[in-house]
């Protein structure tokens, strides 16, 4: 029951705010309140799997093979934990930002079904099922990308929601595939008849992962195929933006770990593919939000600039020493939880520039730090982070990625890194510099700090202390990303280390 | 047969790119409706090309009879064109919101207005 309630929760707050539509101040309650109860859920959930290893759910009580399975590791729990603080922070964060016209239009159940969505894909154990949880999550964010109707919302959702189809045409096309090759789409069984096919015939494996790694690659926002983020994050409110920043391309970056770390098996050219691809990836975001003049279209580059790193670690997969494989992946699994919770908070930051100064524009802003000194400091928490200085969760996750590319021998690789550190450090300054310290060019419109509510601070204050707590004590995420690596590298690989994972405890759901 | 199909998807799939690299969102929308049909149709493919052999298992044997066909493809290729019809309703409404906002269906002028 632990594995599907993550996912059951959700699915109970969308359906009951869907019943009560119009009421406003109900549909607040329901939303804030079913996101609140998410989080101990979640964590018990990681709990267990920390204290009795990897936990099954065979939907129905049917046979494995025949049952449809979701099945939480370390990796799925951490994830669905995360997600779950960070759908917390975003209710309450909506609470302040959102305008009762979107919370009539059933804002809040789409925003509990995009949480279902979310999680659903970090807890299925299946292929097509991964696909349909992608949709679930997709179709939710489309609504919620394009509702409110506004002319520059709308010139964003109709490139999100094309890409995002291409996208799912291609997963599909390559989920027909794998299915007509292995005759199992379990995440379970795939590896060992990967292993076998890939044996007697490569090339066919690879043309199955890089269909694989184009539809991730699309999600993810990697480097050829990233156009359509910053071109539609800066679009909704706030909130929303937050929500997807940390979350939605995270979820493109799970399918990337999950498939390639763990089903299918070390293949050279795919793996070269994806370090070049990171490496590009980590170079054209942070280039890409050099020429941006906006709080939020410097932030969305920046998101894809981070992906590039925690892919480098997916890519390092194809290394030759287990310990750097492992490490690598420990690295990815850091980095992912380390940038979901900076990112999601530098999201509401933006929102709360805007909302103070009535414009994202770096050029109209100026002197917030005087205006609003709680404000400033919330900002340079995560955008230091960011860009990895010490002791902030950023430093250790670049530290842990730079330490197994040079391991692995790519000394190009982490000179490309540390540039991209470099050149985020500098786009953050010019967003400290342009908005909070220097006169703005104009006579300002700001407001004080009257203005800003505690349902918008608190969030910040929650991520921020996690950003913190995860730079001083680095070492407690650091076992459970290691626990995870284990875990995704000995499932990719039958034989002795398998034992660990088949100790697991599986249970019937009747559901 | 089974080299129609192949061909078949592969049309689709040409037909659906084409039209999405037209400048007009509509053509666009019926791109992607052309390239889920061709994957759908990929998955429907993959299950094998039987006929006369349903994957029922006879009265005291224990498994369905030889060169069944597969059921699982066409659970898959069920549940995908169930999904893909509700995003392609979306994107039909959204294309319809985008035509009267900006007041023109082409994707290159939406972004000279918005800028």
């Amino acid at each position: 029951m632990a594995v599907v309630l993550p996912i059951v929760l959700p699915l109970i707050t969308a359906t009951i705010g869907l019943l009560v539509r119009r009421r406003v101040r109900v549909q607040r309650a329901i939303g804030v309140g079913g996101a609140l109860a998410l989080v101990p859920v979640a964590l018990w959930l990681l709990f267990r799997v920390l204290h009795s290893g990897p936990q099954t759910v065979h939907m129905g009580g049917w046979p494995p093979g025949f049952a449809i399975a979701f099945t939480a590791d370390v990796l799925s729990a951490l994830l669905v934990a995360v997600t779950a603080v960070v759908a917390a922070c975003g209710a309450v964060y909506s609470m302040g930002q959102i305008d009762s016209r979107r919370i009539a239009f059933s804002y809040f159940p789409l925003f509990h079904i995009l949480v279902m969505g979310v999680c659903g894909a970090f807890l299925t154990g299946d292929v097509f099922n991964l696909f349909v949880w992608f949709e679930v999550m997709l179709i939710a964010s489309f609504v919620l990308l394009a509702m409110g109707g506004e002319r520059l919302q709308m010139a964003g959702a109709i490139k999100y929601v094309a890409i995002n189809l291409i996208s799912s045409a291609v997963f599909l096309v390559a989920v027909g595939i794998l299915y007509a090759v292995c005759h199992s789409l379990s995440m379970a069984e795939l590896p060992a008849r990967l292993a076998i096919i890939a044996d007697s015939n490569p090339s066919l494996v690879v043309a199955m992962a890089a269909l694989f790694a184009v539809s991730f690659a699309i999600k993810a926002g990697l480097f050829p195929v990233f156009s359509w983020l910053p071109a539609s994050y800066h679009t909704p409110p706030a909130a929303v933006a937050a929500v997807f920043a940390g979350l939605l391309t995270k979820v493109g970056v799970y399918a990337f770990l999950r498939m390639f770390a763990s089903v299918f098996p070390p293949l050279d050219p795919v793996f070269a593919a994806i370090l070049v691809v990171a490496g590009a990836t980590m170079l054209a975001g942070v280039l890409g939000a050099v020429g941006q003049g906006d709080v939020r279209r410097i932030l969305g580059f920046h998101i894809i600039s981070q992906i590039g790193y925690i892919v480098l670690g997916v890519g390092l997969v194809g290394a030759a020493d287990p310990q750097v494989r492992q490490f690598a992946v420990t690295a990815a699994v850091f980095y992912t939880i380390h940038h979901i919770l900076v990112k999601t908070n530098l999201y509401f930051v933006a929102g709360a520039i805007e909302t103070l100064a009535g414009t994202g524009r770096l050029t109209r802003l100026g002197r917030l730090a005087q205006h609003a000194p709680l404000l400033a400091v919330l900002f340079l928490i995560p955008a230091l982070s960011l860009a990895g200085i010490p002791p902030l969760s950023g430093f250790w996750a670049k530290l842990a990625t730079l330490k197994a590319v040079l391991a692995a021998g790519y000394p190009l690789l982490a000179a490309a890194a540390l540039v991209a550190g470099l050149l985020t450090l500098v786009s953050m300054m010019k967003i400290w510099n342009s908005a909070f310290w220097q006169a703005p060019p104009a006579p300002a419109r700001i407001r004080g700090t009257a203005r800003l509510s505690p349902k918008l601070i608190g969030p910040m204050v929650v991520l921020a202390a996690l950003t913190v707590f995860i730079g001083l004590f680095p070492g407690l995420l650091f076992a459970w990303a290691e626990q995870a690596a284990v875990e995704l590298i000995s499932a990719g690989m039958p034989g002795p280390l398998d034992a660990n994972m088949a100790s697991g405890t599986t249970e019937g759901g009747v559901m | 047969m089974f080299f129609v199909f192949a061909v078949a998807v592969g049309v689709l799939f040409a037909a659906g790119v084409f039209l999405m690299l037209r400048p007009s969102v509509i053509r666009l929308v019926i791109g992607l409706v052309l390239m889920s049909h061709g994957a759908n149709l990929l998955i429907f493919v993959a299950g094998g090309l039987r006929r006369g052999t349903p994957a029922i298992v006879a009265d005291g044997a224990l498994s369905p009879p030889a060169g069944y066909a597969d059921p699982i493809p066409q659970a898959l290729v069920l549940t995908a064109i169930v999904i893909g019809f509700a995003v392609v309703a979306f994107a039909a409404v959204l294309v319809k919101r985008v035509c009267r906002v900006m007041g023109t269906d082409e994707l290159d002028r939406m972004r000279e207005e918005v800028a």
